[in-house]
């Protein structure tokens, strides 16, 4: 059923913003998406009715916090279809998920001469945590390429792959590029040589059905707001054996059992990983926010951003020296491009001018625009909320950057 | 020589002539083609200033007690900006330009252009300027 964008709107206040005394046309969300009034209406009833730390008192808020929260790790859990709640640790984002594994994981498997392997397309994110366990470890960090078109070359990750490797992390979706990798296949290749596989979905989560039992990865992270949820929440999934096997990332209240000064047992999962008070409001922001996608439909939602899509690339081809930057056969509603005469920076400038908030830059994926020589893009990525119509006053701005830059 | 505040009213009293900030900008992008072009030689990572979205490099030169820049950028906006700087903050003495407190950027409506955001490293572009005119002010006690 396809979505009713204008119906949708109403629910995102912020898009009767003006700048310029012109509406606001957001195509930044790749880097976060706003935010529908269910979501925020949530944060608002927990501070005025729940609001209470949770897992500790015996009083009456405090068992209903508890509660809700715990609702919502068995809502994630169902959203990206895990096989128990324990296998969801709620995290401040992505990077805290890869973090927590990148330092703990290594801590205990990963040594000296061992291999962490990565992918061209991969965000800072996603890059640099192994890089600093590498660098404690004295492991190496390597690197999938990727053709021209931004897909990964599948037959040098299978030379890549060895004994030596003790970890695979890649993107589900490329935040600068859009395109989708074969994460079931990567994996399978992955396993076949016992190897645990770690997929950052950051950009997956708001536009794919997330089934981490068929992808058959060991660990799974994404953020809440990138997916219409709050800021400073996001998911770590990992497979309960692994879990298991890892030291706790950090020390604190919640994930201790017992503590003497000579010794402390920690909890189980999932608290051995989520040490401190949780932030619990936002845990149940991101719970509406899931109510909200899955409402709306994310096969729907999915339908209409990739119309969105494929409109911007057939509006983008009219207009002279247009570059695409990601061009795989499996992408998402992100669309990444330059002039090939004009700086992104400048045509950004000149678009926020006109209200359109794109991002322009490097993505958080410098080695990436290394890769393809160029000092950035600028990206317009899609939501539900987005219409056509906005498409056109996007490209009626690209066509003033044309005139004012020659 | 005009003072760095003369300079700045010079050129709040040329942007007033705009009320249309498509006309301000196209203005910028011409100031862009006037700016004091660095020598290739300097067009080098150690001349780059970090945290612009755009590149920019940067020299400065010390004689008879004044400052001179040139510079250049591969974006036409940013340069439009540092042709700006340059023109209100070159030739004047390192004192006066360590001081300087460049309010006219605000005036002139180009302050988003010096947010703190990770894509304008406008302010690391000033703040370059007047660590050249301290270094000059220094070897000269």
């Amino acid at each position: 059923m396809p979505i009713n964008a204008d119906a949708i709107r109403k629910n995102f206040p912020i898009l009767e913003t003006e700048i310029n005394k012109r509406p606001l046309i957001y195509f930044d969300n790749a880097a976060t998406t706003q935010k529908p009034l269910v979501v925020l209406e949530r944060l608002r009833y927990y501070y005025e009715n729940e609001n209470s730390n949770i897992h500790r008192g015996a009083h009456y808020l405090s068992h209903i916090a508890t509660e809700a929260y715990e609702a919502a790790r068995n809502n994630l859990r169902r959203f990206i279809n895990a096989g128990e709640s324990h296998e969801i640790i709620f995290t401040r984002g992505t990077t805290e998920a890869i973090n927590l594994v990148a330092n703990s994981f290594s801590k205990k498997f990963v040594n000296e001469g061992d291999e962490i392997l990565i992918s061209t397309m991969e965000h800072h994110s996603n890059i640099v945590p192994w890089q600093i366990a590498c660098q404690e470890h004295g492991a190496k960090l390597r690197v999938i390429p990727i053709n021209d078109k931004g897909e990964l070359d599948m037959e040098a990750y299978d030379g890549i792959l060895s004994d030596k490797t003790r970890l695979v992390a890649v993107t589900h979706v490329s935040n600068a590029l859009g395109t989708i990798n074969p994460v079931e296949e990567l994996v399978k290749k992955a396993h076949e040589k016992n190897i645990p596989v770690l997929i950052d979905g950051a950009q997956a989560a708001p536009h794919l059905h997330i089934d981490v039992q068929q992808i058959d990865c060991d660990f799974y992270c994404f953020s809440g707001h990138k997916m219409y949820g709050p800021m400073g929440v996001g998911v770590l999934y990992g497979k309960e054996e692994w879990l298991n096997q890892l030291p706790p990332y950090q020390g604190g209240g919640e994930m201790i059992k017992e503590v003497t000064f000579e010794k402390t047992t920690y909890n189980e999962l999932p608290f051995k990983f989520e040490a401190g008070t949780p932030n619990v409001a936002d845990v149940l922001g991101l719970d509406a926010a899931v109510s909200f996608i899955l409402d709306a439909g994310l096969d729907n939602i999915a339908a209409h951003e990739q119309q969105l899509h494929d409109y911007t690339v057939e509006q983008l081809r009219k207009l002279e020296k247009v570059r695409f930057i990601g061009t795989a056969k499996q992408k998402t509603s992100v669309v990444s491009f330059l002039f090939e005469d004009i700086h992104p920076y400048d045509t950004g400038t000149i678009l926020d001018k006109l209200g359109v908030a794109v991002r322009t830059g490097h993505h958080c994926a410098q080695p990436l625009m290394d890769f393809y020589g160029i000092p950035g893009t600028v990206r317009a990525s899609f939501a539900a909320y987005n219409t056509q119509e906005e498409i056109d006053k996007m490209i009626e701005g690209l066509q003033k950057v044309r005139e004012m830059f020659g | 020589m005009s003072t760095i505040k003369e300079k700045e009213q010079e050129v709040i009293e040329e942007f007033a002539l705009f009320d249309d900030w498509m006309d301000k900008y196209n203005y910028l992008i011409e100031l862009g083609k006037s700016v004091p072009k660095i020598d290739d030689q300097y067009k080098e990572e150690k001349y780059l200033i970090s945290g612009c979205q755009a590149q920019v490099w940067l020299h400065a030169r010390y004689e008879d007690g004044r400052v001179y820049y040139t510079a250049d950028s591969d974006a036409l906006i940013t340069k439009g900006i540092v042709a700006l700087l340059i023109r209100v903050l070159s030739g004047q003495p390192p004192a006066d330009i360590v001081d300087a407190e460049m309010t006219f950027i605000d005036e002139i409506g180009l302050k988003e252009h010096l947010s703190q955001t990770r894509s304008n490293g406008l302010l690391n572009m000033i703040k370059q300027m007047k660590l050249y005119a301290l270094a000059f002010q220094k070897s000269k006690n």
